[in-house]
């Protein structure tokens, strides 16, 4: 079972670039085919600063730190157990290409049901720009399997 | 793209849904180098086999990003305030995902026109991988 002292726990904060070349990748692997999401030409044309960053890569840009699954050993996850059991976003703004944000993350919330069959790690993450005004928030919910 | 305007959106209007071609493992192979999540269970067999699994299965967030895509068809990607997902089902290769979203609400939050959708990701026996709900503001 995971200690629930690790309520509170927070990860180092660290910057990620949102890069063109990922977006375009991104685009490909998720079968996006609007040019915004891969042509900055287009994306300007549309009136947009630069190529858009989609709604769910914020959660990819935060495994951009040097080892994304630290925490897993800091508090104790077993890998090969987690799924992902839940995800949600809060959008302040739209990011794009050429941004730098900033991410800092917490778990808020370690709990188990069906007698410890299954775990919960819920963990919140802040995103801000380099104005420090607030991009995003999302929480993540990890489910451990001990059956 | 032509947006919806709020006041010609009514409570149980579909958005035009999204089908996606069967998930393969390129499709996974793809999306570990494109994301970054490096979890060897999408992509690795023998690792996914150790940890109990018959096969590797879809990242979640691949199925998340199609309802995103839904979205970002029906309106622009500055509109979307919030969006969440619950994955219920591990989605395998060779299922064929379908998104799909509902309006359940109209509501106004100070002068923002907003609309609450229901979203669905299911693959082609109509098997639920994953619900959610997303919040967008429209215009007039």
């Amino acid at each position: 079972m995971i200690d629930r002292k690790f309520i509170g726990y927070k990860s180092p904060t660290f910057d990620a670039e949102v890069e063109k070349g990922r977006l375009r990748l991104f685009a490909k692997a998720i079968g996006e085919s609007d040019p915004i999401y891969s042509d900055e030409t287009a994306a300007q044309a549309a009136g947009y600063r630069s190529i858009l960053m989609p709604p769910t890569f914020l959660f990819c840009l935060e495994m951009e730190q040097p080892d994304p699954y630290h925490w897993f050993q800091d508090i104790g996850i077993p890998l090969p157990r987690v799924l992902h059991g839940g995800q949600m976003f809060c959008y302040h703004r739209t990011a794009y290409a050429g941004d730098i944000l900033t991410f800092g993350s917490e778990v808020v919330d370690i709990y188990d049901k069906k007698n410890g069959a299954l775990e919960f790690i819920v963990q919140k993450v802040h995103i801000s720009d380099r104005n420090v005004a607030p991009v995003a928030d999302f929480t993540r919910t990890l489910i451990i399997r001990n059956d | 793209m032509i947006e919806p305007k709020f006041a010609g959106v009514k409570v149980d209007d579909e958005l035009p849904a999204l089908t996606m071609p069967p998930v393969t493992r390129q499709t996974l192979a793809i999306y570990c180098g494109a994301s970054g999540d490096h979890n060897p269970i999408h992509v690795d067999l023998d690792f996914a086999r150790e940890s109990g699994l018959d096969d590797v299965i879809a990242h979640g967030m691949l199925v998340m990003a199609y309802l995103g895509r839904l979205l970002t068809s029906w309106v622009g990607q500055d509109a979307i305030r919030s969006f969440d997902t619950r994955f219920q089902a591990m989605t395998q290769v060779g299922d064929a995902i379908t998104a799909s979203g509902r309006v359940v609400e109209k509501f106004t939050d100070g002068d923002k026109n907003c609309v609450r959708i229901d979203l669905a990701a299911s693959n082609q026996s109509g098997e639920l991988k994953a619900s959610g709900t997303a919040v967008v503001t429209l215009n007039e």
